[in-house]
């Protein structure tokens, strides 16, 4: 009976725990305000997209950078107009804050992305 | 089943291949005109080289609008001093793509101001020494630094005789889109690689220089304002001894 009483209470405050900790990491960016929101699917089916966006980066960021191509299906420019929320307020916030299109994932799987420490993270630049 | 090629496709191929070497090669001014409209969508080739000729009588003394555009354009002037720096390690820290530089002539005490910056070589110092092959020339003669592969070692700051590239020592808060810049890399100017790429001819310090003293265009192309102004003035490359082929060229100094 004693047992089964702490099993309930422990519980509880890993349930109370979670409530907290999802209130302290809550989106700021509004649902339905990203551009991506309102399109079926990103510039290839999402399952690819979720398994391959890196792929898509990589070989656009050489072919930008070396040969000057800079057209926006796989750029990050792209990525970040597109999926990039705004706030209550109508302010862009960055893709890469916590709960955002690229951190909600990134965070959940632990990868840590390095585009960010030099490019923008909301559409048009600061 | 027969193992030899298909002759049909072989041929066809052929014609195909032929009938894109005329177009190329027969109409060049076209495909130019073309280039310039739109975004870019082929690589950049060795049929254009960008360069700049520099009318140093023209450049004033104390004015400073070409470095100002440049910042503006290229996000310089988003970046703030560090905490804990004074401002004399912050204006020797600073990032900066063109420096306003005079020199004095001892002899005559005659004065000049000019712009300084990436002299955008055809043999370029900096592409030399890089160890990663981050710092390169790109076809059409732009001297850039890839720095997703830039290591930040500032072995190209150190052969660079004209002191033109720039490192990041912290971590920047505010970017612009088409220009990012991060703690760790090296920069400097790449002819603002971003609008001719996206089709326009212009430079921002030369959009910003009122006194004219900047032309810039395409080297290669005779028809093009800074080959024109390059074969009518008696220019000078800085430090031509270094036979670097310079993409920036002096005239009046």
């Amino acid at each position: 009976m004693m047992a089964s009483r702490k099993i309930i209470t422990s519980l509880l405050t890993a349930l109370t725990l979670l409530f907290v900790v999802g209130l302290t990491y809550a989106e700021t960016g509004v649902k339905g305000t990203a551009k991506a929101d309102s399109l079926e699917s990103c510039v290839a089916e999402t399952p690819f997209m979720r398994r391959n966006h890196f792929e898509l980066i990589l070989h656009q960021r050489d072919i930008t950078v070396h040969e000057g191509i800079r057209k926006t299906d796989d750029s990050l420019a792209g990525c970040v107009d597109c999926h990039a929320r705004s706030d209550a307020a109508g302010k862009p916030v960055a893709v890469n804050a916590q709960g955002e299109f690229c951190a909600a994932c990134h965070d959940q799987v632990a990868v840590s992305i390095d585009c960010f420490s030099c490019h923008t993270t909301i559409p048009g630049g600061e | 089943m027969s193992t030899q090629p298909d002759k049909g496709r072989r041929a066809f191929l052929g014609t195909a291949a032929g009938a894109a070497a005329l177009t190329t090669v027969a109409p060049g001014v076209f495909l130019h005109a073309t280039a310039n409209a739109a975004p870019r969508a082929d690589a950049v080739t060795d049929q254009v080289r960008w360069g700049m000729l520099i009318d140093t009588s023209k450049c004033a003394d104390g004015c400073s609008d070409c470095v100002s555009a440049c910042d503006k354009e290229n996000g310089l002037d988003l970046m703030i001093k560090p905490e804990g720096a004074t401002d004399e390690q912050w204006a020797q820290q600073k990032p900066r793509w063109i420096r306003s530089v005079t020199i004095k002539d001892n002899l005559t005490d005659r004065v000049t101001t000019l712009p300084m910056m990436c002299q955008h070589c055809e043999h370029p110092p900096c592409v030399d020494v890089c160890p990663t092959g981050a710092s390169f020339r790109r076809d059409d003669g732009i001297v850039m630094v890839d720095r997703h592969t830039c290591i930040g070692c500032r072995y190209c700051m150190m052969a660079c005789p004209y002191k033109a590239r720039s490192f990041i020592h912290e971590n920047i808060q505010l970017k612009e889109t088409a220009a990012p810049r991060g703690k760790g890399c090296v920069e400097s100017c790449n002819f603002c690689v971003h609008r001719l790429d996206d089709g326009g001819t212009t430079t921002a310090c030369q959009d910003a220089c009122e006194h004219e003293a900047i032309v810039f265009g395409d080297l290669k192309d005779p028809g093009s304002a800074v080959a024109q102004a390059l074969q009518s003035y008696d220019s000078v490359q800085i430090r031509a001894d270094l036979k670097l082929n310079t993409g920036v060229r002096y005239t009046k100094i």
